[in-house]
C-alpha cells in the first residue's frame, strides 16, 4: 500500500495530481500495431467501445435522416425507396454491429476481469478474435450500404427479402458473421467466470454486472447459433433458389419468423441484461449500500434469460400461426415480465436509507429506472393477446422498444461508460458538461418517443415512408425531440473525448465504490493488479473498515 | 380525423373495440400506478436519503433483504399479469372464432393495393363497402409477399400470406369512412398500400352492390374504362397526363412504337395493352422495373376491353 501510494495520482482521494500512475496498461506498450495486436481485454475492449461507437453514430445518422423525412407528410427530401433502405440500415446497424456487442463486448471485456480480480479473460486470443470477427461482419455491411443497402428491414421476413433486389446478401453475411464474434465473447466470459475468479471470489460474492453478464453469455453462446443457421438458409435460398420460406418454391414464410425470433427475441435480452447489470453496480456505489435482495436480483438474470428463450412467438400473434401457440407464448410472456420487475423493485429499495449522490452516474441510472419502467411496463400491452391484435407493427411497438433498448440500454451504456470513464482512462470529464447532455438526452428522448405511443394507438403503422395528414403533429415533435437527442450525444463525444487530454487525474477510487476494480489503479496496471487480489466480503460491503478485498 | 377519437384510441367502431378497450385502460391504469409508486419512491428517497453538501459519506447498517418484501413483489404483479392474460386470450378467441351468420368477402393483397370480391360479382380495388351491425368474414390472400390487414377504429389486424388463407371478422358498429393500412412491410410503396372501409346502411349497401356488380351499365367502354382507371388502381403508378410514376404514363401511348428494356420495340396495340396487363413482366417498357403485378383474374375481360379503349381515347394525336 505504501508504495502505491507514493504513485502520483493514486492518492485515495486522487484530485490534484497531474500524471497518470505508470504503468498503466495505455501506456506500457505504444504504436498502432501494439493495439491491434494487443491480448489485453482492456485495450480490446477500449477498441470494441470505438467500434461501437463509430456503429452508433453511423446507425444515429440514419435515424436523423429517417425523423427529417418524417417531420411532415409527404416527400422532403428521401423517396420511398431511400426511406426503405435507411429503415432496414438503422435497424441493422444499430442491433447487430452496435447494441448487441456494446456492453458485453465493450465494456464487459473492460472490467469483468478486473471485477473477478482476474488478470485477463480466459481466452485472451479468442477475444481479440472477436474483435477482428466483429470488424470483418462489419465490413460486409458496409459493403452492403456501398451497394445502396438492403430495402428488408433488420427482420429480413420473407418472402419478401428473397426477392428483393436490394444489395441483401451481403447484409446478411454481414449479420452471420457478426454473430459468431458474439459467440467468442460469450463463450470466453462464461469460461471466465467459472474458472478465473480470485481466491475467495464466491459466486454470492460476485458483483451483479458479473451475474448479469454471465446471464447474457449464456444467451449467445445458445441463441446466436440459430440466427446463424436461419441467415445462412436464406442465403441459401436466395442464391440456389432452394425453396425452404418462398412459398414460390414450396417453402413456408412463418417458418422464418419463427427462426429469426428464437434468436431475436433472446437477443433482446442479450442486448438489456448486461445494462441491468451496470444499473446494479451504479445504485450500489451512489448510494452506498448493499443491492437490496442480492439473491433475487442475481437470479432473476439467470430467470431472464431462461425465460427469454420460451417467448419468441409473442412477435408473431397476428402472423397466422395457430391461436393455441400465441395463447402459450401470450401465457409465457407474462412471466418474463416478473423477473425485470424484481430488479426495479429491489433497485428502488436499495435507494431507502441509502447515502445518495447524484453523481452523472446515477442521474442516468435513476433515468434509467424512470425510462425502463416505461418500457417494460408498456410490455403488457403487447403481451395481452388482443390489444396486441391492434398495437402490433404499428408506432406503439416501435416506442416500446425505444424505451427498453435505448431508454434501457443504452441509458445503460451511457451510465456505465460514464462511471467507468475514469476507471479507463484515469480522467474525469466535464461535470457541467455531462450533466447538459443528460438533461438533453432525457427531454429529447422522451419527445422523441413518448409521441410514437400515442401514434401507435391511433393506429400509424411502422416502416411508413409517408403518413396521412392527421398524423402530422406528432410526428413533427418526435421528429424535434430526436434532433434534440443527437445533439446531447454529440455533446458527450465531445466532451468525453475532451476529456482525455484536459480531464483531471482521479485516484483510484473517485466514487468511493465497493468492487474490486476500484482497488487498482487508474487507469490500470497492464495485469490488473500488482498482486494477487483476495476477497472475504460481498461485493458491495461498504462497511468494512478497511480495504480487505486487495492486499 | 375522427373528432370522437380520444386521447389514447380512435373512436370504437366495431363489436370487437369495446373488448379491447376495455382491457387497453386497465392495463393503462395499473401500469400507470405501478410506474407512478416507483417513480416517486425513487424521487423522494434520492431526496431524502441525499449526501448533503460538506456532509462526509458514511456507512450505516440498513436492510438488505426482506423475504416476505420479495414475495409480495412477485406474487402480486404475477396474479395482475394473469388477469391480463386471460382477459386478453378471452378477446382473442372471441376476434378469432367467425359467427356462422357471416357474409364472406374475399380479400387479395399485393404489391401495393388490395383488392375485394363480393359474392356478388363485384370487385373493388382499396375500397372495402360493407354494411353496419353485420358479421363481415374476410377471407384473405397474397398474390406476392406477406401483407397485413389492419383497420384501426375496428381493432381487429391479421396478417395476409401467400398460398395460404388467413381469416378474420368484424362487425361495424358506425357509420363511417375507416383507414385500411397495410401493417407487414412489403416493399417500397407499403407507405401507400392504403384503403378505406365505409361502413353504410343495409338498404345502401344493397344499392351500391348492385351497382359495383355491374360498374359499366349504361356507359361506353371508354367512360367504364375511365372509371376503372382509378377503381382498379391502376392510377397508383400511371398517369394520364404524360408524367412518368412508377409506370409509364399511359398518355400518347396506343399506336405508337414503344421501346422495351431489351432493346427492341412494339407497337402499342390492343394485343400489347392486354399482353401488358395479364403478363406484365412480360415486355417491360425501357427506363422501368418490372413491378407491376398480374392481373390475371383480377379483370373480367369487359373490364379488359373498357380499360384498352380508354387507354385508346389517350393516345389519339
Amino acid at each position: 500500500m505504501a508504495i502505491e501510494a507514493a504513485i502520483p495520482g493514486n492518492s485515495p482521494a486522487g484530485y490534484g495530481a497531474s500524471a497518470l500512475p505508470e504503468p498503466n496498461y495505455l501506456s506500457a506498450t505504444k504504436g498502432l500495431m501494439s493495439w491491434l495486436t494487443t491480448l489485453d481485454h482492456k485495450r480490446i475492449g477500449v477498441l470494441y467501445l470505438i467500434g461501437i461507437t463509430v456503429a452508433f453514430f453511423l446507425g444515429g445518422l440514419f435515424a436523423l435522416l429517417i425523423r427529417l423525412e418524417l417531420f411532415s407528410p409527404g416527400q422532403q427530401f428521401i423517396g420511398a425507396d431511400v426511406y426503405n433502405r435507411m429503415f432496414t440500415l438503422h435497424g441493422a446497424v444499430m442491433i447487430f454491429l452496435f447494441i448487441i456487442p456494446s456492453i458485453p463486448a465493450a465494456l464487459g471485456n473492460f472490467v469483468l476481469p478486473l471485477m473477478l480480480g482476474a488478470k485477463d479473460v480466459a481466452f485472451p486470443r479468442l477475444n481479440l478474435a472477436s474483435w477482428y470477427v466483429y470488424v470483418g461482419g462489419s465490413l460486409f455491411a458496409v459493403y452492403s450500404l456501398i451497394h445502396g443497402g438492403a430495402d428488408t428491414g433488420w427482420t429480413f421476413y420473407t418472402p419478401y427479402s428473397a426477392e428483393s433486389a436490394s444489395s441483401v446478401i451481403p447484409l446478411l453475411t454481414g449479420a452471420f458473421i457478426l454473430g459468431f464474434s458474439s459467440i467468442f465473447t460469450g463463450l470466453n466470459f462464461i469460461v471466465t467466470i467459472h474458472k478465473m475468479r480470485a481466491p475467495g471470489m464466491t459466486w454470492s460474492r460476485l458483483p451483479l454486472m458479473v451475474w448479469a453478464l454471465y446471464g447474457t453469455a449464456l444467451i449467445q453462446v445458445l441463441a446466436t447459433p440459430v440466427l446463424g443457421i436461419t441467415l445462412a438458409l436464406l442465403i441459401v435460398e436466395r442464391v440456389f433458389g432452394m425453396g425452404i420460406f418462398d412459398p414460390k418454391m414450396g417453402g413456408d414464410p412463418v417458418l422464418f419468423q419463427h427462426f429469426f425470433w428464437f434468436y431475436s427475441h433472446p437477443a433482446v435480452y442479450i442486448m438489456i441484461l448486461p445494462g441491468m447489470g451496470i444499473i446494479s453496480e451504479v445504485i450500489a456505489a451512489f448510494s452506498k449500500r448493499e443491492i437490496f435482495g442480492y439473491r433475487f436480483v442475481a437470479a432473476s438474470s439467470l430467470a431472464i434469460a431462461l425465460l427469454g428463450f420460451l417467448v419468441w412467438g409473442h412477435h408473431m400473434f397476428v402472423s397466422g400461426q395457430s391461436e393455441l401457440s400465441s395463447a402459450v407464448f401470450s401465457f409465457l410472456t407474462f412471466f418474463v415480465a416478473i423477473p425485470s420487475a424484481v430488479k426495479v423493485f429491489n433497485w428502488t429499495s436499495t435507494l431507502y436509507k441509502g447515502e445518495i449522490t447524484l453523481g452523472t452516474p446515477m442521474l442516468y441510472a435513476l433515468s434509467f429506472l424512470f425510462l425502463f419502467a416505461i418500457g417494460g411496463l408498456t410490455g403488457i400491452f403487447l403481451g395481452a393477446l388482443s390489444v396486441d391484435v391492434h398495437l402490433h407493427d404499428t408506432y406503439f411497438v416501435v416506442a416500446h422498444f425505444h424505451y427498453v433498448m435505448m431508454g434501457g440500454t443504452v441509458i445503460a451504456l451511457l451510465a456505465g461508460i460514464h462511471y467507468w470513464w475514469p476507471k479507463m482512462f484515469g480522467r474525469m470529464y466535464s461535470h457541467f458538461w455531462s450533466i447538459v447532455a443528460w438533461v438533453m438526452v432525457f427531454v429529447g428522448f422522451n419527445l422523441t418517443f413518448f409521441t410514437q405511443f400515442i401514434l401507435g394507438t391511433h393506429g400509424m403503422p411502422r416502416r411508413y415512408a409517408d403518413y396521412l395528414p392527421q398524423f402530422q403533429r406528432l410526428h413533427g415533435f418526435s421528429s424535434i425531440g430526436a434532433f434534440i437527442l443527437g445533439f446531447g450525444l454529440m455533446i458527450i463525444a465531445i466532451y468525453l473525448i475532451a476529456s482525455l487530454k484536459y480531464g483531471k487525474v482521479v485516484g483510484k477510487n473517485p466514487w468511493g465504490a465497493s468492487t474490486l476494480e476500484w482497488e487498482t489503479t487508474s487507469p490500470p496496471h497492464p495485469h490488473n493488479f500488482e498482486y494477487q487480489p483476495t476477497v472475504n466480503t460481498g461485493p458491495y460491503d461498504f462497511g468494512r473498515e478497511t480495504a480487505t478485498h486487495a492486499k | 380525423m375522427d373528432t370522437t377519437a380520444t386521447f389514447w384510441l380512435p373512436a370504437p367502431s366495431s363489436t370487437m373495440a369495446g373488448q379491447v378497450d376495455s382491457l387497453f385502460y386497465f392495463i393503462l391504469y395499473m401500469t400507470t400506478f405501478f410506474f407512478v409508486l416507483i417513480v416517486s419512491l425513487a424521487i423522494y428517497f434520492s431526496y431524502k436519503y441525499r449526501v448533503r453538501p460538506g456532509e462526509e459519506v458514511k456507512y450505516k447498517a440498513a436492510p438488505t433483504h426482506n423475504s416476505i418484501l420479495e414475495a409480495t413483489w412477485i406474487i402480486i404483479p404475477t396474479l395482475l399479469v394473469m388477469i391480463v392474460f386471460v382477459w386478453g386470450f378471452y378477446g382473442y378467441l372471441r376476434s378469432s372464432i367467425v359467427p356462422a351468420e357471416s357474409m364472406q368477402i374475399k380479400i387479395t393483397g399485393q404489391k401495393w393495393f388490395w383488392s375485394f370480391d363480393y359474392p356478388e360479382g363485384a370487385t373493388t380495388v382499396n375500397e372495402l363497402v360493407v354494411p353496419v351491425d353485420k358479421p363481415v368474414k374476410l377471407l384473405m390472400s397474397s398474390k406476392d409477399v406477406i401483407h397485413s390487414f389492419f383497420v384501426p377504429a375496428f381493432r381487429v389486424k391479421h396478417d395476409v400470406l401467400p398460398n395460404r388463407y388467413s381469416i378474420a371478422w368484424f362487425q361495424a358498429t358506425r357509420l363511417g369512412t375507416y383507414e385500411l393500412y397495410c401493417t407487414e412491410y412489403c416493399g417500397e410503396k407499403h407507405s401507400q398500400m392504403l384503403g378505406t372501409v365505409r361502413v353504410v346502411g343495409e338498404r345502401e349497401y344493397k344499392e351500391w352492390l348492385d351497382e359495383a356488380s355491374d360498374l359499366g351499365k349504361g356507359l361506353t367502354p371508354a367512360e367504364y374504362g375511365a372509371k376503372l382507371y382509378t377503381a382498379k388502381a391502376c392510377n397508383t403508378c400511371h398517369t394520364i397526363d404524360g408524367k412518368p410514376s412508377n409506370g409509364p404514363s399511359l398518355k400518347d401511348v396506343f399506336g405508337h412504337k414503344v421501346k422495351l428494356v431489351d432493346g427492341s420495340e412494339v407497337e402499342a396495340d390492343e394485343n400489347y395493352l392486354r399482353e401488358s396487363i395479364l403478363n406484365p413482366a412480360g415486355k417491360v417498357v425501357a427506363g422501368y422495373q418490372p413491378i407491376m403485378p398480374t392481373f390475371q383474374g383480377i379483370l373480367k375481360d369487359k373490364e379488359m376491353d373498357a380499360l384498352i379503349a380508354f387507354i385508346q381515347t389517350l393516345g389519339d394525336k
